[in-house]
């Protein structure tokens, strides 16, 4: 696809090494989807949009953060379009560009509070990522159920020994913020996902 | 045998049952492990889903390790870490100039040749001979539905694993073992994955059709190689179980539970006792 009248387009080919005039619309991706059901543009769907040059529609849809990343439509796709990584290129650019649809602001905060607590600490600590992903949904939603939905599992982790008060960290963390920053080009100082 | 292992976030965390379930098993098999050093998170479904660099950086930084620590094959049971470092591995063997950008963003040299095993791939490296032969409390009464999930089979063409529609490698384990697999049509529809906590209503629906294939088809277990999946399916059984309006009381194994059952392995000695869903047996 022609660069200059097609900026998301082609950062989505480039980001997801897929050419998307190969979609003959075939529908096989939309019909192994586990959560096509709920979607409003279905992978077949979203493939066409970005053909057509809709990249705005593409962008704002809340598919593209339903989707479960499970590869069931990149494996299945007869024309190898690798569907998966066209979603993981349209996320990427949606939050980039900060049009990410409100309705799943919980699932875009999710992913972001993950990858702040790996840049913290270098490996996952699950209290803390937690804590702050109920925390940024709660100041914006005020949802009161959603801040406690899981509160009922933390003496049940505790029982079993699955929880960890204390969560690990990796001796080289300057190392992990450095390779944060590269990859996503802020300054080392405050590197992270945007 | 000797394994260079990387268990991930989950194995270090709540899904801590796995690891000792892996070391266990693995130790009665005289497999060692030896834990890479300061190892870090592979970035998971965040990272491939807000920064496709980030995505390759954070395995290329293990592989990297692992290269360092003189290993050029890595055990990484969890499947979202294997594929994640698959993917990065594949990406830098094709891509001279990203391999190149890569060693220096992770401020060490990697190269795209790392071998990958998920805990199936080192079972059979073990041989399904040997763990027959050592066999030592058959388990004729277990008839499970081995579960794959998503990422030991897909995307084929990265993880180059069995068969992405129908695979059979786990039940091949199982049988070995004395185990009764059964037959079912779910064997790698998606749990929902890492949804568990910002979208829990996927993974209620869709670990249900799970639960229900797996009951219908004669499964009195269910079988994972995964540490989400069993976060899914037996972590959430309780909620799933509201949510379909019936009760499962399915117990949820690991693949290395089943062959550490086999060998002889108390509940305490796997951690099968700090499941959620526990059965007397």
């Amino acid at each position: 696809m022609e660069t200059a009248s097609c900026p998301v387009a082609c950062a989505v080919e480039s980001l997801s090494h897929t050419r998307l005039e190969e979609c003959y619309q075939c529908g096989k991706c939309t019909a192994g989807c586990p959560m096509a059901a709920h979607m409003d543009a279905p992978p077949t769907r979203l493939i066409r949009l970005l053909q057509l040059g809709e990249t705005n529609r593409a962008l704002r849809a809340d598919s593209i953060w339903q989707c479960v990343s499970c590869q069931t439509c990149s494996t299945r796709c007869p024309q190898k379009v690798d569907c998966a990584a066209v979603m993981d290129a349209l996320r990427q650019l949606s939050y980039e560009q900060g049009t990410a649809s409100p309705a799943e602001r919980r699932t875009v905060a999710f992913q972001k509070a993950f990858l702040d607590n790996i840049r913290r600490y270098g490996r996952l600590n699950e209290i803390p990522l937690i804590a702050v992903f109920k925390g940024q949904v709660f100041l914006r939603d005020r949802s009161l159920p959603f801040l406690v939905s899981d509160a009922g599992l933390g003496p049940q982790l505790q029982k079993r020994k699955k929880l960890h008060l204390v969560g690990e960290k990796v001796r080289d963390r300057e190392v992990v913020a450095r390779i944060f920053a590269r990859a996503t080009g802020s300054p080392a100082s405050n590197g992270g996902a945007q | 045998m000797n394994l260079a292992y990387y268990p991930g976030c989950a194995l270090h965390g709540s899904s801590n049952d796995y690891d000792q379930s892996l070391r266990a098993c693995l130790k009665a098999l005289d497999v060692t492990l030896a834990e890479l050093d300061d190892w870090i998170c592979c970035g998971a479904t965040s990272a491939h889903s807000l920064n496709h660099m980030l995505a390759i950086a954070l395995p290329a930084r293990n592989l990297a390790l692992a290269r360092r620590q003189g290993h050029s094959d890595v055990f990484a049971p969890c499947p979202m870490c294997s594929m994640q470092l698959l993917r990065a591995a594949q990406a830098m063997a094709a891509d001279p100039a990203l391999r190149a950008e890569m060693s220096s963003i992770v401020e060490a040299e990697v190269d795209g040749g790392a071998r990958v095993a998920n805990i199936i791939q080192v079972f059979e490296q073990i041989g399904l001979d040997r763990l027959k032969a050592a066999v030592k409390q058959p388990l004729k009464e277990l008839k499970p539905a081995c579960y794959y999930g998503c990422l030991l089979v897909r995307p084929p063409a990265v993880v180059e694993f069995d068969d992405a529609e129908q695979p059979r490698s786990m039940e091949a384990i199982a049988a070995a073992v004395g185990a009764k697999p059964v037959e079912w049509n779910y064997k790698t529809e998606c749990c929902g994955a890492g949804m568990t906590m910002a979208a829990t209503g996927t993974v209620l629906e869709l670990s249900a059709r799970i639960l229900e294939n797996a009951v219908a088809h004669g499964a009195n277990c269910l079988v994972v190689a995964c540490p989400m999946c069993h976060v899914n399916l037996d972590m959430k059984q309780e909620a799933i179980e509201e949510f379909a309006g019936r009760n499962f009381q399915l117990p949820v194994y690991y693949l290395s539970d089943v062959v550490g059952m086999a060998l002889g392995l108390t509940a305490q000695e796997l951690g099968t006792d700090r499941h959620f869903v526990v059965v007397e047996a």
